[in-house]
């Protein structure tokens, strides 16, 4: 691990002055559960770390109008043992709760888990983001991709990691994005985006930027389904996010959003528009999961995570709906 | 001649109980150390530059930036130019420092060139493996092709299952320092006693310049008998740096890249049998890797080993990756899986329950006796005869099943050598060159010699891990139980003779006719006419009786200490989601044949921990290679899935401790109960789905290709 500089600040403005202009300049710290790795690696060998965790304004769960403002610090745990969170949004603490390890619980943040990279094999395996060979060429296509993309059209393959992302599209998040110079809030749609050559990053943020907080307004019936190998800490294969906005037993809209099948959450709006002005049942439901997938374009190893990111759609409207799965 | 054999079953005080394992409250609250958990005064970290490339040629090293870097005291080259790595992680060079960091930002400093050379890492369609294939030569017996042809039922399966790692909780390494004439070795390792000569001869120095020390090990599975390279070329860093004790220690990423693999093994199969389910002929093409070396021949067919006609073809296939290490009953769960997956399709093909073909067919084994005892038995505990339904029975979204596998091991006790010695206080102190790998050996040591001297527990201090005590065998083979019990019990019983000659005289009672039992010495049989332990060794004054014992394995069999063979039985029941093709675990029968058991508790731990490891390689673990880079992809616990809790579901485990097994003394525990999992955890998936999933382990994407291939031949 090459050495840098540990910055410690209190205070919001503080951290936006210890940023830098580029990646690798500074990097921000919050729980750490991904960042250690990535220096261990060298994945990320920034000059300066600056410790976010001892701003207080970063932290905290409150209600704001009929929404919640999270605050950029708060942990996983914090998030997911939230009575307000739990009520008003299941599928946050849904998500939160299926992270299954006490200890990423613990120390793992709301912005961390938005910001943390992919987890991709090449990229973790230092070919850089996109996961290539020296010539540029894809080593995700050509070699183990089961882990990868079903959709997009590349050239990055990685899935997107964050639990979170689905499930915050889906009930129409916003994030606040600070530098030293002012704030801007974008919606978590437009947060993460598919990268196009290794020098680009996988969100929206800025190297001169703290993900402060995120906005979560009023929401419908909301559920997230994850597909997992394993009870033990793993990750998903595949998600689905569902925010189902009712009238009366009829669906007066719907967002649906995957989680793990593309370089970002994946909406599915011909599940959605499925959906639109029908009472939920097991049929319609395993028909949005179809629709959901319809358009699919897996890699040579990983055509099974089609069928998966259907059940996840599928689970997640029946979960949404109160329906036994 | 004194008489070593066990006291009878039923006389026993000590032996024969449940005892906790004596270190488990250290182990647990940390306190014990391993020694990756060693920092000498002074310590360097020694780190590897390992080969990027899965096959290469080295053209020329350039140590010289790595070795002008502040902080590092030496910097050594394995692979010098012309070496050929014939994996990725093969160690190039190696660097010391004082500071783990920067050595490993030294090692990114050394420049090497590299040939690079083509490379084959995987194995599974033998097709697309060139020469690397090695056939060994078929083997015949009777007329195969005459029985199939009069075969009432034929199937033709295809099977396999990759290459596993042993995934130690610590991974390979030691600390080591070289200073005057001697190196001080402390490994992580599962043979203290030979370790230190290994290393000796590597370094080209008397084996009695080697010490060696280790309190624990966190697990070896096999994988840590000999001295490495992290010995060798640590030492050779400490003599370098002055005689500064040198940590060096595989991360989680070389530790699955290059720590030793159980190697895989593919078959296709064709078994025939006769109308009632006797099996006739067997036909065998299979295939096997464990790196450059190839990969034997598991041994099947697999405990019905008296098949009448069988041809068998076996290849081997060299592939560019880390290489095989003994990996806990060495090519048996592989030949346990493809026997018995096969065995379980031609039940389906006759329309039999498999129990009644399996329990048929033992008659061709070694043991039909015990195995169709353990048969009805394992039924019993699994329910099996409600349980079971024929394929395709289960329809539902959620589909049940139950499956079954078979072992057999040997178990004979080692050479093992220890010295016992009776102090005047009265306190009994065991000096043995073994290793507790996590078995209980040091609980199981002590219960032995305070069985002996009629003693509690407490009165018995075991002192193993150092090879200056006497020479004990390797852990391996599940040789160690034996071996220790019966060397410890000779030096006990030597002791105690000794002991009763002291004590003889002024008790008017002739040293044979004395016992030790209930902290006394006394007559036999007669409790007023002795003397308190306490009181007879008052009578050593400042002696001490030191006596040394010695299992001899040709002759343990006539002593009737230990001995071999161990048959078993595994069911599993398994739950399959067909929508997500996830397989989760229900519950797991381990029926185990055993001789004398010392600890029965320490003992079915074994057997938890190895149903266990059968359900990893039977649900999700697998090490996973990179075709274009040659790499090892998931060389981390992320993606190198092991079971947690959750995964593990019901374990129910029948130890057969009776008075007729007892009899044949020690019999060795750790290998045999982890053999049957797998093929039973493989076929109950396949009772539930009504169809074979081919391969192990059994995740999603396999799981949803066997059914949709199912539903297309429909
Ligand atoms: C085995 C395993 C399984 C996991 N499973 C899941 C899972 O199923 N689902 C899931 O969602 N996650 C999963 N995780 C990831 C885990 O949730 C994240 O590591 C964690 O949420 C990251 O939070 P952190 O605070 O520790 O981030 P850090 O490690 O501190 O930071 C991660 C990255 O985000 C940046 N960053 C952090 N906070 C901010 C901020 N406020 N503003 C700007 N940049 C910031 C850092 O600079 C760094 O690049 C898993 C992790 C592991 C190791």
């Amino acid at each position: 691990m090459q050495n840098f500089e540990y910055a410690n600040p209190t205070t919001l403005n503080d951290a936006l002055g210890l940023l830098g202009s580029a990646w690798g300049e500074a990097d921000v710290l919050a729980g750490g559960t991904d960042l250690l790795s990535l220096m261990k690696e060298y994945i990320h060998s920034p000059k300066r770390v600056v410790n976010i965790k001892n701003i207080k304004e970063l932290g905290g769960i409150s209600k704001v109008g009929s929404g919640l403002r999270i605050g950029a610090t708060v942990t996983l745990d914090e998030l997911s043992s939230n009575a307000m969170v739990k009520q008003m949004y299941p599928s946050l603490a849904q998500a939160a709760m299926e992270v299954s390890s006490p200890q990423l619980r613990n120390m793992g943040t709301v912005g961390g888990d938005l910001c943390q990279r992919p987890r991709c094999w090449y990229f973790r395996g230092g070919s850089g983001l996109l996961g290539q060979d020296e010539s540029g060429k894809s080593l995700v296509a050509t070699g183990e991709n089961k882990y990868h993309a079903i959709f997009g059209s590349g050239p990055a393959w990685f899935v997107s990691a964050s639990s979170f992302g689905p499930a915050l599209i889906a009930l129409g998040a916003k994030v606040t994005l600070q530098s030293a110079s002012g704030k801007r809030e974008i919606p978590v749609s437009e947060f993460f985006v598919s990268p196009k050559s290794n020098g680009e990053r996988e969100i929206a943020l800025k190297p001169n930027e703290i993900l402060t907080q995120i906005v979560i307004p009023a929401a419908g019936k909301n559920a997230n389904y994850e597909v997992r190998h394993r009870e033990a800490v793993d990750w998903p294969l595949t998600a689905a996010a569902v925010n189902l906005t009712m009238a009366g037993n009829v669906v007066k809209s719907a967002t649906v959003v995957m989680g793990h099948v593309a370089a970002t959450p994946w909406r599915a709006s011909q599940a959605e528009q499925m959906l639109t002005g029908k009472t939920i049942n097991v049929e319609l439901a395993d028909k949005a999961g179809e629709a959901a997938v319809a358009n699919a374009t897996p890699l040579s190893g990983n055509s099974y995570k089609v069928q998966l990111a259907k059940v996840a759609v599928k689970r997640a409207i029946l979960r949404a709906a109160g329906i036994a799965i | 001649m004194p008489e070593y054999s066990w006291p009878p079953m039923n006389k026993r005080a000590v032996m024969g109980k449940s005892f906790d394992r004596l270190d488990g409250p250290q182990k647990a609250s940390g306190r014990a150390k391993y020694s990756s958990d060693l920092n000498k005064p002074g310590q360097l970290f020694g780190v590897f530059l390992h080969s990027p490339h899965a096959h290469a040629k080295v053209k020329s090293i350039d140590i010289s930036a790595a070795k002008a870097m502040e902080g590092v005291t030496a910097v050594r080259i394995i692979a010098g130019p012309g070496a050929e790595l014939q994996w990725a992680g093969a160690e190039v060079a190696i660097v010391s420092a004082v500071r783990e960091e920067i050595a490993k930002d030294a090692i990114r400093a050394i420049k090497v060139d590299y040939e690079i050379l083509p490379h084959v890492v995987q194995e599974q369609d033998l097709s697309k493996v060139g020469s690397r294939a090695k056939a060994a030569g078929e083997q015949v017996t009777g007329d195969p092709d005459k029985a199939f042809k009069e075969a009432a039922a034929v199937i033709d399966g295809q099977y396999g299952c990759p290459v596993i790692t042993h995934c130690c909780l610590e991974p390979h390494g030691n600390v080591v320092q070289w200073t005057g004439g001697t190196v001080n070795l402390w490994p992580s390792t599962q043979a203290v006693s030979s370790i230190g000569g290994d290393l000796a001869k590597q370094l080209e120095i008397p084996a009695t310049d080697v010490k060696v020390q280790m309190d624990h090990v966190g697990g070896g599975f096999g994988s840590k008998f000999p001295s490495d390279r992290w010995g060798s070329e640590g030492a050779k860093l400490s003599k370098e740096s002055g005689g500064r004790p040198v940590k060096v220690y595989l991360d989680r990423s070389n530790e699955l890249t290059i720590g030793g693999v159980r190697p895989s093994a593919f078959a296709k199969i064709k078994v025939g049998a006769n109308a009632d389910g006797k099996i006739i002929a067997w036909q065998s093409e299979s295939w096997a890797s464990g790196g450059v070396g190839g990969g034997g021949m598991p041994p099947i067919p697999y405990v019905m080993t008296k098949i009448e006609n069988f041809r068998l073809n076996h290849t081997a296939v060299s592939l560019n990756a880390g290489p095989a290490r003994a990996w806990r009953a060495p090519n048996h769960p592989q030949a346990s899986f493809l026997t018995c997956s096969a065995l379980e399709d031609l039940a389906a093909k006759l329309n039999m329950d498999p129990w009644d073909l399996f329990h048929k067919n033992v008659e061709m084994s070694a043991r039909p006796e015990v195995y169709r005892k353990q048969l009805v038995k394992a039924a019993e505990l699994m329910d099996w005869k409600k349980k079971w339904h024929p394929r395709g029975a289960e329809t539902g979204n959620i589909r049940r099943g139950v499956g079954l596998g078979m072992a057999t091991w040997g178990g004979a006790g080692h050479a093992s050598k220890c010295k016992v010695s009776i102090n005047a206080d009265g306190t009994i102190e065991v000096e043995i060159g073994s290793q507790d790998i996590g078995t209980g050996t040091r609980t199981c040591i002590t219960q032995v010699a305070a069985e002996t001297f009629g003693l509690p527990m407490s009165a018995v201090r075991v002192k193993l891990g150092d090879n200056a005590f006497p020479a004990s065998g390797p852990s391996g083979g599940s040789t160690t139980i034996g071996g220790v019990s019966s060397s410890t019990r000779k030096a006990a019983v030597n002791a105690l003779e000794k002991l009763f000659e002291r004590v003889s005289p002024g008790l008017g009672v002739p040293a044979d006719q004395l016992e030790a039992v209930d902290n006394k010495i006394q007559q036999k049989g007669n409790p007023a006419k002795g003397l308190t332990w306490k009181q007879a060794c008052q009578k050593l004054g400042v002696d001490r009786i030191s006596e040394m014992g010695e299992n001899v394995p040709a002759q343990a069999a006539k002593e009737g200490l230990n001995t071999l063979g161990a048959a078993g039985i595994q069911m599993a029941e398994v739950e399959v989601d067909v929508e997500t093709g996830i397989v989760r675990m229900r519950k797991m029968v381990a029926v185990q044949d055993c001789g004398l058991v010392v600890n029965p508790k320490t003992a079915a731990s074994q057997v938890y921990g190895a149903c266990i490891m059968s359900i990893c390689s039977g649900l999700m673990e697998e090490r996973v290679m990179d075709r274009v880079t040659g790499h090892v992809l998931n060389d981390d616990m992320e993606f190198y899935k092991l079971a947690g809790m959750g995964d593990i579901g019901e374990i129910v485990v029948h130890m057969d401790i009776t008075p007729e097994n007892d009899k044949r003394g020690i019999i060795g525990l750790g290998e045999p109960c982890a053999i049957g999992g797998l093929a039973a955890i493989a076929n109950a998936a396949a009772n539930a789905l009504g169809v074979r999933v081919p391969m192990v382990p059994l995740t999603p994407d396999r799981v949803l290709a066997a059914l949709s291939s199912d539903r297309r031949n429909a």
